[in-house]
């Protein structure tokens, strides 16, 4: 936990610290961008199809497309958040 | 500094700590329902604060996984702090408020700092959001994780769907450029296709293959 904590601290420091230093090209600040983007995409398909090694059941996805959809036509944040509880505890409820 | 802020900024700060909260309660019920100590989610709650990367450290040690592995995956997920920073790096004060300042740099407080037209306000929106949220997700931790010892499935709430879609949420908005799109949907497929062979953590990682078939550099050139 440590290691985790204080290395985050850290890139938390870089950026302005490197900002003041040196200036990213356009392109390597696009890179940048598109990294974490396709980091944090990998962990919704990740943490919404799959548990451990195995798919999780189908109420979890079910849930995170319906509040994907709403995120999509632009809904409020917390709307989006409990659509995808909601429709998750009702699919678990009804099957 | 807080003359500076206006009604609807503050309803902002206030849903986007709602929202917090929330995955909060769903990730100390994960966490406990894991078999993980209360304290756990808690203090890394208050050390860490970066939802996502928290969330991937307590599922791979909740696995079964090594917990540094667990810490390199999240650290990778936290790499985007590093862009962060070179964002928003106005909104780091000097003194002794730089600590604290630095700390709070995450994905809500750049989100709002860059929504503010001056830098007063750019600072009131980061530090009120920030210390919101510095509050509120080591609490709904530790809310979530006596949930989850009173409630045994906490997944019939549905809390294990939240997290998932907020980070979907957060991306949409990138997801809409064409390029952005086609790396992460190459880097998707591949982690699926992987994930039941690698130690939870690797297949995130392994998604960054996705990253050069955003075409970027073809089209920065034809750009130039």
């Amino acid at each position: 936990m440590s290691t985790l904590a204080i290395g985050t601290f850290a890139f938390r420091l870089v950026g302005p610290m490197l900002h003041a230093r040196i200036t990213f090209s356009s392109r390597a600040q696009r890179l940048l961008e598109t990294s974490a983007v396709v980091l944090l995409a990998a962990l919704v398909l990740l943490s919404g199809l799959t548990e451990g090694r195995s798919f999780a059941d189908l109420a979890r996805p079910l849930g995170v497309a319906a509040g994907g959809v709403l995120a999509w036509r632009k809904a409020p944040f917390l709307v989006v958040v409990l659509t995808a509880a909601a429709v998750a505890a009702l699919v678990r409820l009804v099957r | 500094m807080w003359r500076t802020m206006d009604r609807d900024l503050l309803r902002g700060i206030a849903v986007m700590c709602a929202s917090v909260g929330l995955i909060g309660v769903s990730y100390g019920a994960t966490a406990v329902a894991a078999g993980l100590p209360i304290w756990l989610p808690v203090l890394t709650g208050f050390l860490v604060l970066a939802a996502s990367s928290e969330l991937l450290f307590v599922g791979v040690i909740a696995a079964g996984g090594d917990p540094f592995a667990g810490a390199l995956a999240g650290l990778l997920v936290n790499a985007r702090h590093i862009p962060y920073g070179l964002a928003v790096p106005d909104v780091i004060e000097s003194g002794w408020r730089r600590i604290p300042s630095t700390h709070l740099l995450n994905d809500e407080t750049v989100v709002l700092a860059l929504s503010q037209d001056d830098l007063p306000r750019k600072r009131a929106a980061y530090w009120l959001c920030g210390l919101g949220i510095v509050a509120v997700w080591p609490l709904c931790a530790l809310a979530g994780g006596l949930l989850g010892a009173l409630v045994h499935n906490t997944d019939a709430l549905g809390l294990d769907a939240m997290f998932p879609a907020v980070i979907l949420a957060l991306i949409l908005p990138a997801l809409r450029d064409r390029h952005t799109l086609r790396a992460a949907l190459v880097g998707g497929a591949v982690a699926m296709a992987a994930f039941a062979f690698l130690p939870v953590g690797l297949p995130e990682l392994l998604a960054l293959v996705g990253v050069p078939f955003a075409g970027g550099l073809r089209h920065e050139r034809s750009v130039a």
